[in-house]
Parts: C-alpha cells; structure tokens; sequence
C-alpha cells in the first residue's frame, strides 16, 4: 500500500478530479492530438504562443488519473513560459521518469516530481509521458503524437 | 508425468480444481508480496506441466525436421507433430486430418482464408458479413481485402446487452454477401453468438461461414460437423497450448480449391523452373518449417482439457462466472460491460471515477492479474462509449477464492481513490 501511495500522491488526484486548463482554447495557435495506442488514451492540447512565449494552454481527453494530472500539472506550469524552456523542461521531465533523472540543469521540475513515482511502473511511463509527446508535436507543427 | 485428472461429475468439483491447481507451476508465486491470482485467461491461458513437459521431451528427446528425414529423430518428431494435428482434427470433430492446417494463431488462419479462399473470388460490390463485436484479426484482414478487390465490409450491429442484433444480420445478409465471418465468443464481452442460426441462414442463401472460436475454444465444445461451419479457427495459447501456434478447420472441398498462402519448402510436390506442383492439403498451406514443438505442444494442451471434460470445465467455469457476477454487482459504481444472456469466461467492466488502467495497477498490486483496456475490440468500447474496460477472465483453474481477491481488490481501488 505505501508503494502505491508514492504512485497515486494526494497532488495527483487532486489534479484528476479536478484537472486544470480543461477544455478547448478558442484562440490556440498550435494543437496536436496525442494517442496512446497501448490503452486507448487520447488527449488534444491547445496551445496559444505569442513570440517566443506559451501565452496559454489547454487540454482534453479521456485517460486514467496518470495521464490525466500529468497533463494537468504540464499546462499549469507550462502558462507563461519560453518556447525553449518548455523544451528543456520535457527533456528533464522524460529523463525522469526513463533514465534516473540524469539531467540535472534547465528548469526546475517543481510539482513535476510528484509523477517520479511513475518511474516503477514501466507500463504506466506512457500515461504521464503523453501530453508531454503532444506538446513536443504541437511546438513542432505536427498534428499527432503516440506513445508507441 | 502423472496422468490427468478426469472429472467424475458433469461439473468440477473444489477438490478436482485443487488438484488441476497443481498442474500449473506457475500459478504457485507471489506478486507484491501476496499469491498470485491470475485472471488474464483471455489473453493467453497459464501452462499446464503436462504441456511443458512435452515441449521439454521433445527439444531434448525428439527435435528434428520433419516429413522428408529417413532418420529416427525425424521419424519421431513427424510422429509427434501430425499426433498433434490428430487431436486437432477430434478435438473439433473435423471429419477428415486434412481439413487441419497449422498456422500461427487465429489472426494467420483468418488472413490465410481472406487472401486464399476471399481474393480471388471477391467483385468490387460484393460484401463481407461481420459483426460490431469482433476482435481486429477479424475485422482488419477483410479491410484489407476490400481495398484489395473493391469489396465492401457489412457489420451487424450488437445491443446494450452486448447480443447480435438477429434481425439486423437477417437483413444486412444478402445477394451480395460472399462470406460472413463472426466471433464464435466474444473476448471483450464473453457473449457465445447464436452461431447455429448465423450458419443456417447464410447457408440458405448459399454463402460460407468463418467462425473465430480463438475465445470460444477453452470453454465450448466445438463441432464443426455438427455446425457445419465452413471455416474454424482457434488460437492454442488460450487453450493452454504454447504461443506461436493454431489451427485453421476448413471444408476439405473449400481448402481444396484454394490457392496455397504463401509458397516455399514442404508446400509443394514437385518444382521446376517451368513449373510447380503444389502438395496435398493440408501441406499444401504449410510452407516452411513449421512450429514443430507447437504442434505436439497444442496436441498436449488437447489431452489436457479433454480428459478433465470440456463439458465439466464449462459448466465451473459458468458457474463461477455467474457467482462473480453478482458479487461484483454488489459493489456501488461498478458497471458491467457485456451482459449477454449467453455469455462465458468473461467479467468486463469500468468504474464511476476511476480510470480501468488506475484498476489495473492497484489490483496487480493486490496479487490479482487482469486486463485493462480495449481488448483488441475498440469499435466495442466505442459502441459502449468507453475509453476501456477492465476484463477479468475465468479459466479452468480459477476459484471462488480468487472471486474472492478480485472484489476485495476492487474494493481496495475504491478506498485508494475514495469512490
């Protein structure tokens, strides 16, 4: 049970039942459809960038509590930030969850680390990694990420 | 090797499942601490020793290529591997050896019958008959040969119950249908088709029937005579038969007349640069090498079911899904999908907030293995408007103890995300 908690922490239900930046963005710049083959996950994220900034972001989808707060927790600290910062970010991020965190610079993962606990479940990297893979997509004008 | 069990009654009792326990090695181990309840049958059956010890016996005894080699090994494994198609050929009643082909599983017998029997039969117009519940072997392939041939692809609707709609299938059937092709049981519903009625009809109107029985062979006794199904096909690893192995039943006079799948060694009678002269069934669909140790493997799983009785494994197995069944529906927010008046093997459903993949993780850790996702039938999870389910899945081996572990496993997903 004490390892399941590290797996499913308070901040990651919370972001389930209640997820942030829901729905479309009316005035997005950027989208990209994300699916996770594995599961039948999918996930649409909206994304508006003035210049070089991520003025705002939003997301829907149906997907487990994973995949759903990953996606979450992402477009709540993604508002607000460089193009290339958001890049740097997703490489820590990715390097988190798949290769003990070996990236130690760029942006300061946050709340982020709250998802580690995905690390221990190689079947369920792909829950938290998949609005990540969509937003690399949709910073490169690709309209569709899978996990696979 | 200590001899199977035979069941006394017409239905297993506790004691005789106790003991069919013991021949699975592998259900004896803990996973996260807690013993093992293995409940993913539907996507591949456990191992019993006796299947086990004869892939061992024969890597270590037998193993040699088979049907050209003078020498003793290969005299052994061809023995041993044609046994194999023997019990194939009793197990579904076919009346003749050579109306059975081995192929790698389900989805190969089905892609052999599309492009052999299908292709060169089909006009753009013509229509292929499926249903909304089949798995994607039985929905791609023909996909497939549409965009080959310019045939269309029918689908008979299904229920809220999960059930063909009759009536639909009646209509749906027609002049232009050349071949129907439906799942004997569904494996992300467990509802058994009323494939008696499918077959009669599609054979008033002169038009072959494939059956997929891939879900269907554990827990139905098959006869394909007495159905008179065109086309049989079933997968072994879910009847406790090795991975990587299956067979295809097809009417002697229908395999006769169509072409060979793929061409190569062992397939043919005669080759020459001018021409070829392709083998006798069923050799005439089996190029190459092929999974020797597969065929005794699945002729072992055979024994194996068909000396404990497949009418007594059914009648646990329905008994213990019917008790599962209303437990799990004793448990607020939980749903079933699939609710079949006919139905085996299968226990499909989905929770009020909480994701079937969150399911799964929390039973596996709970020792409780099951299935979470769209079970390879994703036009069913559309018709059900669900994302996935979570599947448990009955084999010969479960008990009402591992009923048991399920629902205080799902209990224990409710307590973990306070639903």
């Amino acid at each position: 049970m004490s390892d399941l908690r590290e797996l499913y922490q308070e901040v990651i239900f919370d972001h389930n039942r209640h997820p942030r930046n829901f729905g479309k963005l009316e005035d997005a710049n950027r989208h990209a459809d994300g699916n996770n083959p594995l599961c039948g996950d999918k996930l649409s994220l909206y994304l508006r960038i003035d210049g070089d900034v991520i003025a705002d972001v939003r997301f829907e989808g149906m997907g487990c509590a994973i995949s759903t707060a990953s996606a979450s927790l992402m477009t709540e600290r993604l508002k607000g930030m460089k193009v290339a910062d958001a890049e740097a970010l997703f490489r820590k991020f990715h390097a988190l969850l798949t290769e003990d965190g070996k990236i130690t610079e760029g942006p300061e993962l946050g709340k982020l680390s709250v998802l580690t606990g995905v690390r221990d479940y190689p079947a369920r990297v792909k829950c938290a990694t998949l609005a990540w893979h969509t937003l690399e997509a949709a910073l490169h004008n690709q309209d569709t990420a899978s996990t696979e | 090797m200590s001899s199977v069990l035979q069941a006394t009654s017409p239905r297993l009792s506790s004691d005789e499942v106790e003991r069919i326990r013991r021949d699975f090695p592998i259900l004896h181990q803990e996973v996260h601490g807690k013993p093992l309840v293995y409940l993913d049958n539907a996507a591949t059956s456990q191992k019993p020793s006796q299947v086990i010890a004869a892939l061992d016996h024969y890597y270590r005894a037998d193993n040699a290529n088979i049907h050209r080699g003078v020498h003793t090994l290969s005299e052994r494994a061809t023995a041993a591997y044609e046994g194999g198609r023997d019990k194939v050929k009793q197990f579904l009643n076919a009346a003749e050896r050579r109306e059975i082909v081995f192929v790698r599983g389900a989805t190969e017998a089905i892609n052999l019958v599309a492009q052999s029997y299908a292709r060169p039969r089909l006009k753009p117009g013509d229509e292929i008959l499926i249903t909304e519940m089949e798995h994607h072997s039985n929905i791609v392939p023909w996909q497939m040969l549409c965009e080959q041939t310019g045939a269309v692809l029918k689908v008979v609707p299904i229920n809220e119950a999960g059930e063909l709609l009759l009536d639909d299938f009646h209509r749906l059937l027609s002049v232009r249908t050349k071949l129907v092709a439906v799942v004997h049981v569904s494996n992300a519903l467990g509802t058994v088709n009323p494939v008696e009625e499918i077959i009669a009809a599609a054979h008033a109107q002169g038009v072959p029937v494939l059956l997929d029985g891939a879900q269907a062979v554990p827990h139905v006794a098959v006869d394909v005579q007495a159905l008179d199904c065109d086309f049989y096909v079933f997968s072994g690893h879910k009847l406790y038969a090795p991975t990587g192995i299956g067979a295809l039943y097809g009417k002697a006079a229908l395999l006769e007349a169509m072409s060979p799948y793929q061409g190569g060694g062992d397939m043919i009678r005669s080759v020459t640069f001018a021409k070829t002269e392709y083998n006798a069934l069923p050799y005439k669909f089996e190029a190459g090498t092929p999974h020797i140790a597969g065929g005794i493997g699945l002729g072992a799983a055979i024994d194996y079911v068909t000396n404990i009785g497949l009418q007594a494994i059914a009648a646990w197995e329905d008994e213990l899904l019917r008790y599962a069944t209303a437990r799990v529906l004793e448990i607020p927010g939980v749903r079933l999908i699939g609710t079949a008046r006919h139905k085996t093997g299968i226990l499909s459903f989905v929770m009020d907030g909480v994701h079937p993949h969150d399911i799964g993780t929390i039973l596996d850790h709970e020792g409780v293995a099951i299935r979470s996702g769209h079970h390879c039938a994703m036009p069913v999870m559309d018709h059900f408007a669900v994302p996935a389910t979570a599947r448990a899945s009955l084999a010969l081996y479960n008990t009402r103890e591992d009923v048991e572990r399920l629902l205080a496993a799902i209990i224990k997903v409710k307590e973990v995300f306070r639903v």
